[in-house]
């Protein structure tokens, strides 16, 4: 296997710490990022749904927006009503652009004084090459290069967190606070990918590994890495960006209408809108669901979906297995009118007709603290 | 009984002109939790270094290649309902299938047991 050390990636504040944890590094999205701990995909996996796991996420990028009229003008780059989004709230969106297809995914917080994103680490530089060519009216960005970002994801995650700062217990599911933790001042929401109660945390670069061994100390906390991220996710039903969504799929057909928020339908003035908005009256040709196979093989992504007369209808875009559900899943696109679920579909694994399901996401119920 | 490996991580077990074939713990370690395997039909003619199982981790999927050319005479069915025990014992309850040899002087490429070892320190260096 390569070795990560050698190929110039960047580190985040954590690397340290993920090699004396033991964890297998990787290069993911230009980082050293730790795929798996000693304890091993599975065993993360399920140990987050059960109690607490800590995520380094640093490699996301972090960005501030600021200037009076930074609402009005992001709102030309991404479908959701960030007018409506109070100080102290956050919202999941997506850039779009001109072909009505999604450049990456994000989430928005009205930060009060300012608006503060996270974007994906493989899509950061171009987001934000985007933003500064996009974003007028004397808006100012500022990419956060000195803070870094973990989660702590599962049923435990309130309990442990409140012990060092009693305030996140009473935040609700994609709320913001300036909060200090232990006397670290972080940027906290009670968001997260994997279905589960929990937080990302934002903190300064000097102060993250003092944070990370703090809430490992705690009993219910273990280090979680991409492994387990990705199986997480996507027993949840949340996209990938760069497999379920990306620059060749628009949010209808991604099946995210929901991050079109009605003033937006009503008025449109984001890129892509004419595309997107007539797909949201008339229909996409293909949609994003959730698909079960029946037997025991995984099917993985790129794997061809087929009807009941042999036709290639689809393609699955993320697939593996389910550590909580206990077999395997994927999701993908079909055509519109296979994209019911209950509709029995074939997965061609190894050039072998295989039986599946189009069903409903998520696949683990989702479990967030809505107060 | 003679046990023989390759540099793919299988292990044989040679008893007359069958061999048991199986992945390695160095192998299974490398994967983690192994969530499916996929065996040969009995009957199936492998051919020395060809497709000849399929192994699943929650991450990805592995081939496992025939070390050498013969035929499929047994699929260890325990593996359907049980793919962690590739994990468990990787080398003993955790085979995968059994290959009547078409050619017994191919083993003579494949290595004992401290060629193994030392084939596995020299990958970790």
């Amino acid at each position: 296997m390569a070795d990560p050390n050698a190929e110039n990636l960047l580190k985040t504040a954590l690397y340290d710490l993920h090699v004396e944890l033991g964890a297998k590094m990787v290069p993911f999205a230009g980082y050293a990022m730790p795929v798996q701990y000693p304890l091993g995909v599975k065993g993360e996996h399920l140990h987050t749904r059960a109690k607490a796991g800590l995520f380094d996420v640093s490699h996301m990028g972090q960005v501030r927006l600021t200037g009076e009229h930074r609402v009005a003008e992001l709102e030309k780059l991404v479908p959701g009503d960030i007018a409506l989004l109070k100080p102290g709230r956050t919202r999941y969106s997506a850039f779009t652009n001109d072909d009505g297809t999604i450049l990456d995914d994000l989430m928005i917080t009205n930060a009060g004084d300012s608006l503060f994103l996270v974007i994906n680490a493989a899509c950061k530089d171009d987001d934000i090459v985007h933003m500064r060519a996009n974003l007028d009216n004397g808006v100012e960005l500022v990419e956060l290069t000195d803070r870094a970002l973990m989660a702590l994801q599962g049923p435990e995650a309130a309990n442990v967190l409140a012990r060092f700062a009693p305030d996140v217990a009473t935040m609700k599911f994609m709320s913001f606070g300036e909060i200090d933790i232990a006397g670290i001042p972080c940027f906290v929401t009670r968001s997260g990918y994997t279905g589960e109660d929990g937080y990302e945390i934002s903190v300064p670069d000097s102060d993250a590994d003092k944070l990370a061994r703090l809430l490992l100390a705690e009993d219910e906390v273990e280090a979680i890495g991409l492994g387990a991220r990705d199986s997480l996710r996507l027993e949840a039903g949340l996209c990938l960006y760069g497999n379920d969504i990306d620059t060749t799929t628009t949010p209808v057909e991604g099946d995210l209408n929901w991050i079109i928020n009605k003033r937006r339908r009503e008025e449109g003035g984001f890129l892509g809108a004419d595309i997107i908005l007539d797909q949201l009256a008339n229909g996409a040709d293909r949609k994003r669901v959730g698909i079960k196979p029946e037997g025991k093989a995984p099917a993985r992504e790129h794997t061809a979906v087929l009807d009941q007369e042999g036709n290639e209808i689809g393609e699955i875009t993320s697939g593996g297995f389910g550590p909580t559900v206990d077999a395997p899943i994927a999701m993908g696109y079909v055509a519109i009118e296979f994209a019911k679920p209950g509709t029995k579909v074939d997965l061609m694994v190894r050039g072998k007709a295989r039986p599946a399901e189009i069903v409903a996401l998520p696949f683990a119920p989702h479990r967030y603290f809505r107060g | 009984m003679a046990k023989k490996f390759s540099k793919e991580h299988e292990w044989l077990e040679i008893d007359g002109d069958v061999a048991t074939v199986g992945i390695t713990d160095h192998a299974q370690q490398a994967l983690g939790d192994i969530v499916y395997v996929e065996l040969p039909e009995i009957g199936k003619k492998l051919a020395k270094d060809g497709d000849a199982a399929v192994v699943e981790s929650v991450k990805a999927a592995s081939d496992v290649y025939a070390p050498v050319d013969g035929e499929v005479v047994e699929a260890n069915e325990e593996l359907d309902a049980n793919p962690a025990l590739v994990n468990e014992s990787p080398e003993n309850d955790g085979w995968f299938f059994k290959i009547k040899l078409s050619d017994a002087s191919q083993l003579d490429d494949l290595m004992d047991e401290a060629a193994y070892k030392a084939f596995v320190e020299g990958l970790e260096d």
